[in-house]
């Protein structure tokens, strides 16, 4: 076998500006080396900042904004295209080395067709005629799946769904027929039933066009049903790279272990469900416009258990959290809350209804003021609702640090000097200032990297131990819902497709939605995609 | 913060603004003449007695510039000051309320800017009695509808972050969330409109000294002093630029310092550089 790509040796450095020092080094990879052959796929996998995707753009000798490759050889075929000059490095990029990004919907141009996109690149080259290289897209619309292959091409990219796009992209960076691919997390942003159809879509385009690919991704499940080889990076350094089997099956390090075993934790539901701290009775809600978002809801909660809402984007789950606090204020229906029926609207409830209600959200980063200092930030709930100052709220706000096992020397940093699990954190301290009885968590950890999500969820495990907090889990993640759930409610397209213990919504007979959610959930297992699109009883079409 | 963080381009401004202030608070003790004083030739050449020449009038330009310093910036300052406490306070109600309270102090500022500033101005002024604290207030709040604008548009930006949701959850006042969760975020944006509205209200107060609404002969303001000079160009003579590069350098100074503070401030949201 050829070997197509050949990264041997690999240094990447950057220069940062800390405010108020003088500019350094920071060296971001190092000593990486790897070699991808004809037709195979390589897996890179890590946490943000690994360092992932930054290797994957020195395939193309690019480095982003200050970012600069400065030891080593990328050889591709056998050149190393580090010592080519700019018209050398510019035949490569998009004729033999194509990139494929993670937002496919901002990698569009808005403004021109699909199909002149996607064979934009093969005549910028003059790789091939127009004549030809419509053939070639139309060949791979048909290849990767997409609807009415012969005029997908004139759509533009609103006309199109989000996963459809991917798949658009994924033609655009075949079309030249390309030697190598560079494929930077594009199932990352998608809904997992999207995500499935997508996946299976560019494997069999790989099979297909014989070209050797780099897959990027965080999610070590979706990298095993993909790759050949995988190599799992953390802090720009190589930890273990071997062929998938072995990484998935016999893990050397203790860090690939880790991923490995991340989000197989499994919880027992609570025994009695039969109390109702929450209940949501016949709730529907809308914007003023009149679009009309959730359709009469029921569900209830036991005091001190956890409630977790699933569904893809869209499905309402959202929204129904807001109705619960109050922002959105619901047309029909009643929520009830401790036996009493809680005011419609924010502007109704009282200080100690909000207390008692609490909110965590999934972008720590926006959920808290940026000029505010952790003491502020966790303080404020305890001088707003138990009149606290001075010594006696500095010892709280101490106690609440520890209890997220953060401890006091974060009491005087901001936000942004705090890294995303830390700031998660924080926001759960806020939460937690409160004393409330229900916590409603909008997808908490699903912007946070597997291990450092972990984490957060054993913390509200181990809070709901101490305190007998309730909370409303709102996720698109069946594992999360496998490690924390009591009960379960499955949302679809704004109405409750499915509610009841964890243990009866996860188990036979499933419903055709429930069934799909199920089966694309990937698992950690060598030919799970495969097994799993043949059981499949409801397409996903359109996605 | 340390002393050393302050870049090179801030220590000249503040130094610039320095000089300004101290001219102004002891302006009798370093004039070397009286700022009514008619002492000389008309616009004697610089040199001499007269370190920077005489006026139209014959009276000492140095001394003239010093005392001039104290009305220029305290009417500037106070009108600058008065219309970004009542712009931003409006304005930021107007986006955290919204709904009918938004619309109606929108609506009246959108009234307010339909008419021609100066014109408007020479109007209430020529109506009103001539105090300066009456100068000060017409100026204000004709420039507060700019600030209102701006700080709408950048308080609108802020109040749909999820941490100012969770104020709103939490039961906060419209006052905390104005002043605690929004005001701290939007001050790189305002600080900068500050710069410029301060330069612009300098050169106002000169407009309306030249069209005789302003500051009242004989006290000295540097726009006025523009003004009595403004002929002695015809022939050659520089008197009227003097005052005019003062009123260039302290904008210019405000502007660096703005400057500096701007980049401090938006550095604490990670460091995102000059934003």
């Amino acid at each position: 076998m050829p070997e197509m790509l050949s990264v041997k040796n690999l240094k990447i450095e950057a220069t940062s500006y800390p405010p108020g020092e003088p500019p350094k080094v920071v060296t971001l990879v190092e000593g990486v080396s790897f070699t991808v052959q004809k037709g195979k796929v390589l897996g890179l996998i890590g946490e943000s900042g690994a360092g992932k995707s930054t290797i994957g753009l020195s395939a193309l000798a690019y480095g982003r904004g200050g970012v600069r490759i400065t030891g080593g050889q990328v050889l591709l075929d056998g050149k190393d295209i580090l010592t080519l000059d700019k018209n050398g490095i510019r035949s490569i990029r998009g004729a033999r080395v194509c990139y494929v990004a993670q937002s496919a919907a901002a990698a569009f141009n808005p403004a021109h067709r699909l199909g002149d996109q996607v064979i934009e690149a093969s005549l910028r080259h003059g790789i091939m005629s127009r004549e030809e290289a419509k053939k070639r897209a139309l060949y791979l619309f048909r290849v990767l799946g997409l609807p009415n292959p012969e005029t997908f091409g004139d759509r533009y990219p609103h006309q199109v769904s989000g996963g459809q796009l991917q798949r658009a992209m994924t033609a655009m960076a075949l079309c030249p027929n390309p030697e190598l691919i560079v494929f930077d997390e594009p199932t990352t942003a998608l809904d997992v039933t999207t995500q499935i159809d997508v996946l299976a879509a560019i494997k069999h385009a790989i099979e297909e066009t014989h070209t050797a690919a780099l897959y990027i991704t965080h999610d070590l499940a979706v990298v095993a049903q993909i790759s050949d080889d995988i190599m799992v990076l953390r802090h720009g350094k190589t930890v273990e790279y071997g062929a998938t089997k072995q990484i998935i099956e016999a893990p050397r390090e203790d860090y690939t272990r880790a991923l490995v075993s991340v989000r197989q934790t499994k919880r027992d539901e609570a025994a009695d469900q039969t109390g109702t701290q929450l209940t949501i009775e016949h709730v529907s809600a809308g914007y003023a416009n009149g679009f009309k978002v959730l359709h009469d809801v029921s569900m209830h909660l036991p005091k001190g258990q956890t409630l977790a809402i699933v569904g893809e984007s869209g499905s309402g789950k959202s929204t129904l959290a807001r109705v619960i606090t109050g922002l959105l204020p619901p047309t029909e229906g009643r929520i009830t809350f401790e036996g009493k029926e809680l005011p419609r609207a924010l502007k109704g409830r009282s200080n100690d209804e909000l207390r008692r209600i609490q909110m965590i959200y999934q972008m720590a980063d926006t959920a808290m003021n940026p000029r505010q200092t952790v003491r502020d930030i966790v303080g404020r709930p305890l001088s707003f609702y138990f009149g606290l100052h001075g010594q006696k709220k500095t010892e709280r706000v101490n106690e609440l640090l520890d209890q997220i096992e953060m401890g006091g020397r974060f009491l005087d940093r901001y936000p942004a000097e705090l890294s995303g699990g830390q700031k998660q954190r924080v926001a759960i301290a806020r939460a937690l200032a409160a004393k409330p009885e229900l916590i409603l968590c909008d997808e908490p950890t699903s912007a946070l990297d597997p291990l450092v999500a972990e984490g957060i969820l054993n913390l509200l495990l181990k809070l709901q131990e101490e305190t007998a907090v309730s909370y409303v889990f709102i996720t698109h993640d069946i594992a999360i819902v496998r490690a924390i759930a009591d009960s379960v409610a499955v949302m679809h397209r704004g109405r409750l497709v499915r509610f009841g213990p964890k243990s009866k919504v996860l188990s036979p007979p499933f419903d055709d939605y429930t069934d799909l959610l199920l089966k694309s959930v990937p698992e950690m297992e060598i030919g799970w995609l495969e097994r799993v699109l043949k059981t499949r009883r409801m397409e996903s079409a359109g996605n | 913060m340390n002393l050393r963080s302050i870049p090179f381009s801030a220590w000249i401004g503040i130094a610039g603004i320095a000089i300004a202030i101290f001219c102004a608070l002891f302006a009798p003790m370093i004039a070397p003449f009286g700022e009514r004083d008619v002492v000389g030739d008309v616009w004697l050449p610089a040199g001499g007695d007269f370190l920077l020449g005489t006026d139209n009038l014959g009276r000492d330009l140095l001394s003239r510039l010093i005392y001039g310093a104290r009305t220029t910036i305290f009417v500037a300052l106070a009108a600058t000051v008065l219309s970004f406490s009542l712009g931003m306070l409006l304005s930021f109600t107007a986006a955290v309320v919204g709904g009918f309270t938004d619309q109606l102090f929108s609506r009246f500022n959108d009234l307010m800017m339909a008419i021609p500033t100066l014109i408007f101005a020479l109007v209430v002024l020529a109506v009103l009695p001539q105090h300066l604290w009456i100068l000060i207030l017409v100026m204000a709040v004709l420039d507060s509808t700019r600030v209102f604008r701006i700080g709408r548009a950048v308080a609108l930006d802020v109040a749909v972050m999820e941490f100012v949701e969770a104020a709103r959850l939490r039961g906060e006042g419209s006052l905390w969330i104005i002043f605690r969760e929004i005001l701290p975020n939007t001050l790189s944006p305002l600080l900068a409109e500050f710069g410029l509205r301060f330069a612009f209200s300098i050169l106002f107060l000169s407009t309306l000294s030249f069209l005789g609404l302003g500051i009242q002969p004989p006290a000295a303001d540097w726009g006025g002093m523009v003004k009595d000079n403004k002929d002695g160009i015809i022939f050659g003579i520089s008197a009227a630029l003097i005052p005019g590069a003062a009123i260039a350098t302290l904008a210019i100074c405000v502007n660096l310092v703005v400057d500096w503070l701007m980049k401090r401030t938006s550095s604490l949201k990670g460091g995102r550089g000059d934003a």
